[in-house]
């Protein structure tokens, strides 16, 4: 079975002092390259290896890492143990007549594509990056482009071993332990390590998407437009410019998907409809300065990306074309230089929609330049205690650090968002106040109770846990 | 923990009723501080301190800490660390002297140069330690301007200064690597009560512009920082000036 031949490092990290195996302590931050604390990085190859370093994790206790993608501070902990599981890279099973796949937690789901996409299989759940791995896909109970339809990731799995703080390992689902299993559907790793998971894949007959994009020329008529597709399309999701003003406020090209049907192929595709080939073209070197994406040249871009765009348009697109356009370059994060830049995701329900709409406002009058803007329509949210999705609108930002004023935006973005009942999605946050999680988070005292069951003396911990005292 | 944007939630402060601390202890509450240990020797102002801070929202302790006694320094210090990370502690103790009269009483004189520097690189080193075991954190240390060049007038406190200066230095390049973060931080002339009743300096500085400093300081996570910013080059040109000079600019 073909495993990851790709396996971007443990990253964004500087080793202090290093060996091969990335093992050691190393200063590591998230994708957004903020905030870095030095840990001890242990890089276990089996189980075995796994459960002893939880077994004899010090004071400062341990938490496990995939690769790196979770923007903030949640795959790092501070003077104590960091788990790298992306040696735990094995895919276990496949059963093609039932597309079950047992994977691993550090399995990438680019190396589940590699291998099942041939196989006529897809993940049921992909976020914006195929460089996440299974436990980190259920530790942020991740989400796509499919919400609407397909709901979040953990609800494709049907079993899971979670490595527990006394290094034991246990076989949880959703009908044998449903409080365990969804404390850690989206539980940031905070109940143990998931060592190995079973997911129920998705079948698809090529591997093109056949693609509707629309382009909307403001709010309205996007939020209108996103409405319509949901129904049509089992993939939308929309590119807005958040620094259009007045009556280009919110424009955006929407772009809505399904998987093409052998017969919507050109001819010279047929031969090898499955055919899966995703390589980064190109890697963003460390060379760029950290003012180079602001409000200026964010907004040339957005203007000509906008201007580019054919009106409405059909085409095919390839998986990593449609869902991983940032994965062409790998390293993407480099380009805002070393003072990085935050991720700032919510939710609000649709009833929301004037709230929502004074902070699209907002964010276009304070010209806060969000690079990559997504807009998406969520399906109801799975039972998760922590899980991110909720029925509603989801907003996407990423700013670059230096943006002047940026914290009284996330701020005042967090007071809209809890006066809605919204949240803030914990992959992605980097700097929310502690005191709005449990109203962020109504779920969160089920959770304490299960990690207090499971893990009395606090084992699993990272920066993130500490700094919003989970 | 330190957030992405640089904000801290919890600061100690070693020297907890300087102007310059307390003023950067109110601008850090007013903003997403929630845990502050003002470190100090007992005293009403320092419970003064400790209820004004508690105004502002913040969860306030007081912990006897003498800046003399380096034997307690571990003991004191490492309760504090004990209770909880801190993200950033602000070394800001240190005494200006009487140079006309310590001059003629060198045991005042040493004593200065006790507190300034011998308690500074005892308290410096206990909380670099620990900060660098719990993997994050900033030390930022109160320097001075007067340490730059040593003038004729106040060489006593600007020698404490140097010395202070050039340790927190070396320790900002030993901690490279480490998650730790060492600011210093050189004013110039702060009217506060350490100074009060003496004649204003050029460019000089108020505690809150020195807070403000520390603050931006500590967001982008400079390693030193001038206050007000055109110090820098005032000094830097100070600095060449030929003895005589230099005696002659001093003395104005």
């Amino acid at each position: 079975m073909p495993t990851d031949q790709y396996a971007p490092p443990a990253q964004p990290g500087r080793a202090a002092e290093d060996d091969d195996s990335g093992q050691g302590p190393r200063l590591l931050s998230g994708w957004g390259r903020t905030s870095p604390t030095v840990a001890q990085v242990l890089r276990p190859r089996t189980r075995a290896e796994a459960a002893e370093a939880v077994a004899t994790a010090g004071p400062r206790g341990l938490i496990a890492r995939g690769l790196g993608r979770s923007y903030g501070d949640p795959a790092q902990n501070a003077g104590g143990r960091v788990l790298d599981l992306t040696g735990l890279n094995r895919i276990l099973s496949v059963d093609l007549e039932t597309g079950l796949v047992t994977a691993e937690g550090g399995v990438s789901l680019h190396a589940l594509m590699r291998a099942l996409v041939p196989f006529g299989y897809f993940v049921p759940v992909t976020p914006g990056t195929r460089y996440v791995t299974v436990g980190g896909a259920i530790g942020s109970d991740i989400h796509g482009k499919n919400h609407h339809a397909d709901s979040s990731f953990t609800r494709h799995v049907t079993s899971m071993d979670l490595l527990l703080a006394d290094g034991t390992v246990r076989t949880i689902t959703p009908e044998s332990d449903p409080e365990l299993f969804w404390a850690t559907a989206g539980g940031m790793g905070l109940t143990g390590v998931v060592v190995s998971a079973t997911i129920r894949m998705v079948p698809i007959e090529t591997s093109r998407l056949a693609v509707d994009t629309f382009k909307l020329p403001n709010l309205d008529a996007l939020m209108e437009k996103l409405a319509g597709t949901d129904a049509d399309y089992r993939y939308t999701v929309a590119w807005m410019d958040c620094l259009a003003k007045g009556p280009k406020l919110g424009r955006a090209l929407l772009d809505c998907g399904n998987f093409a049907t052998l017969d919507q192929l050109p001819a010279k595709h047929r031969a090898e409809p499955l055919a899966f080939s995703a390589k980064p073209i190109t890697s963003a070197p460390d060379l760029f300065p950290s003012g180079l994406l602001n409000r200026r040249t964010i907004a040339i871009a957005n203007e000509v990306w906008y201007r580019k765009t054919p009106a409405t348009h059909h085409h095919l697109a390839s998986i990593g074309g449609f869902f991983h356009p940032l994965d062409g370059i790998r390293d993407w994060n480099r380009v805002y230089g070393r003072a990085g830049f935050v991720q700032y995701q919510f939710v609000v329900p649709f009833t929301a929609d004037v709230t929502f709409r004074r902070m699209v406002e907002r964010i276009s009058r304070v010209q806060a330049p969000s690079f990559v803007s997504v807009l998406k329509r969520f399906g109801p949210g799975s039972p998760g205690y922590l899980s991110f999705p909720a029925q509603g609108w989801t907003l996407a930002l990423d700013f670059p650090t230096g943006t002047p004023g940026l914290d009284r935006l996330l701020d005042w973005l967090d007071e809209q968002v809890l006066s809605e009942g919204g949240r803030v999605y914990l992959a992605k946050d980097a700097r929310m106040a502690a005191a709005h999680l449990p109203a962020m988070y109504p779920r969160l005292g089920d959770f304490r109770e299960v990690r207090a069951k499971v893990d009395p003396h606090g084992v699993f911990v990272s920066d993130q846990s500490r700094r919003l005292a989970v | 923990m330190k957030d992405a944007l640089g904000s801290a939630q919890s600061l100690l402060i070693l020297g907890g009723t300087s102007d310059i601390a307390l003023a950067t202890a109110r601008r850090m509450a007013a903003g997403k501080t929630t845990r502050i240990v003002l470190a100090a020797r007992p005293s009403a102002r320092l419970d003064a301190a400790a209820r004004e801070l508690r105004a502002h929202g913040a969860e306030v302790e007081t912990v006897a800490f003498d800046a003399d006694a380096v034997e307690e320094h571990e003991k004191a210090l490492g309760a504090v660390f004990a209770a909880g990370d801190i993200d950033v502690v602000l070394l800001a103790f240190g005494v200006l002297g009487d140079q006309a009269s310590d001059e003629q009483d060198p045991v005042a004189a040493a004593k200065v140069a006790q507190t300034n520097y011998v308690g500074a690189v005892s308290s410096g080193l206990v909380c670099a330690n620990a900060l660098k075991k719990q993997g994050h954190g900033s030390l930022v240390v109160l320097s001075s301007v007067a340490g730059e060049r040593a003038r004729r007038a106040n060489f006593i406190y600007g020698s404490t200064k140097a010395g202070l200066d050039a340790f927190a230095q070396g320790l900002g390049d030993s901690l490279h690597g480490s998650g730790v973060h060492v600011m210093v931080v050189r004013p110039g002339f702060v009217e506060s009560k350490m100074t009060a009743g003496m004649e204003k300096a050029p460019l000089s500085t108020t505690p809150d512009a020195v807070a403000e400093a520390i603050v931006a300081g500590l967001r982008r996570g400079a390693e030193i920082v001038w206050v007000p910013a055109a110090l820098r080059y005032v000094l830097s040109g100070l600095r060449h000036l030929p003895r005589p000079v230099f005696r002659k600019v001093a003395q104005r």
